[in-house]
């Protein structure tokens, strides 16, 4: 396999990022870098990292360290997960405020923990700081719970201060939405399957109305809507299939079931992820009031209502 | 009448987030009582937000297996609006599908 680093690669600008990845020869990972300097997404660097697991680590050759990009990788964790070496010291700092260092997740209680964990480390205003641990929580169990992979999740985050934006990246080398989707479903493609999964109410464990017992079909759907109505960038690549919800432009951000409603942009074309990468982009300068997220995920599930039967009501005492 | 304290339960978090120990808490502690139309009050004293997830994970088999009659026994303490909100979510995609199913 083959994957190369550019000097840029945001969830803006990273479809030629992930056009460039050679899935071929599985045996062995080459990771070549700019030469200048990079600077990148949480998702690009959770994606080398689940794709180094898969490969023994004296198959995994990394193009000599050079400039501050190197401290980078080094800071972010991609040599101690891979478990080799990059050939130099570096001086590492607290990463409090900044960065979540690249973690894999295999359990439900690492995941838990690692929730508890993270959020003080990124310093951010409280609210926020718990919108954070929201989209962790439901991307983290999205994997330990139908991804099967051995390797589990790998996610890192990452603050921007000049942007004021929280980024994170999740990786697995899991099933894929497809063969996940396709256990109650019938997607063709592993793009159809991506436009089931972020569906309001579709989940790959039953076909019937309201889910299981256990999952809901709701998790991805209500991660989007927290990108949408934030004005943020989302992203999701599985198999060949690839979904970015572009920022909303417009003042009156309006919710959609149907993510191919929403302003976007996809590919079916792209070069196969045996898995499910997820990215998305947190601006602290327009975070939307928790409270005014669940009113608008309120109002979709209304819409979506075939009956007009009133609900009852829960006693809340 | 049983009490659930869900802070306690999640191990003195205020973010109920974790499905699996929501699924115990529903096979073990809610069912139980349901079954024998004993009624469940489920506190979220010191919960600051519930995820979508762990909500679903506590109370959507007593709405498939009970109907939403079972609303009269199991009852929702101490939710501060966050935590109503979802719960009011989440028990309106399970209306609706019960809806559904029958038709």
């Amino acid at each position: 396999m083959k994957i190369h680093v550019p000097n840029s690669a945001f969830l803006g600008n990273i479809d030629p990022f992930l056009k460039g990845f050679d899935p071929t020869d599985p045996d062995s990972l080459h990771i070549t870098l700019n030469p200048h300097w990079t600077s990148v997404h949480p998702l690009v660097l959770s994606m080398i990292g689940a794709l180094g697991l898969t490969v023994k680590p004296e198959n995994i050759h990394i193009d000599k360290l050079v400039a501050r990009s190197s401290h980078y990788f080094v800071r972010m964790g991609l040599y101690k997960l891979l478990n080799i070496s990059c050939g130099t010291v570096i001086q590492e700092h607290a990463p409090e405020g900044r960065f979540i260092p690249l973690k894999q997740v295999r359990t439900s209680d690492e995941l838990a923990e690692f929730i508890t964990e993270m959020i003080p480390l990124l310093h951010s205003d409280p609210e926020q700081s718990k919108t954070i641990g929201y989209i962790i929580s439901e991307l983290g169990r999205n994997v330990l719970e139908h991804a099967s992979s051995q390797h589990g999740a790998i996610l890192c985050a990452q603050f921007y201060v000049k942007s004021n934006t929280i980024r994170i990246g999740i990786a697995d080398v899991g099933l894929g939405i497809k063969k996940t989707i396709n256990e109650s479903h019938d997607a063709k493609t592993d793009l159809e399957a991506i436009h089931l999964a972020l569906w309001p109410g579709i989940t790959g464990t039953t076909s019937a109305p309201g889910g299981t017992a256990q999952n809901a079909g709701a998790g991805l759907f209500f991660i989007k809507s927290i990108a949408n109505l934030n004005k943020d960038f989302f992203v999701i690549y599985s198999g060949n299939g690839f979904y970015k919800l572009l920022a909303q432009k417009s003042d009156k951000v309006k919710l959609n079931a149907d993510p191919f409603e929403d302003r976007h942009s996809k590919s079916d074309q792209l070069p196969y992820w045996q898995g499910t990468l997820v990215g998305i982009d947190i601006s602290l300068d327009q975070t939307r009031e928790y409270s005014e997220l669940l009113d608008a995920i309120r109002d979709i599930y209304y819409a979506l209502r075939k009956t007009k039967k009133s609900h009852k009501r829960p006693k809340f005492i | 009448m049983k009490e659930i304290n869900i802070y306690e339960r999640i191990g003195e978090k205020d973010f109920a987030e974790n499905k699996d120990i929501g699924k115990r808490i529903r096979i073990e502690e809610i069912m139980p009582e349901l079954e024998k139309n004993n009624k469940v009050v489920l506190n979220f004293d010191k919960i600051d937000r519930a995820s979508q997830s762990f909500i679903h994970s506590l109370i959507s088999d007593p709405i498939r297996q009970y109907g939403d009659n079972v609303l009269d026994i199991m009852l929702f303490k101490s939710c501060n609006d966050k935590v109503k909100e979802m719960i009011k979510i989440v028990l309106g995609y399970l209306q609706d599908a019960i809806d559904k199913k029958d038709g």
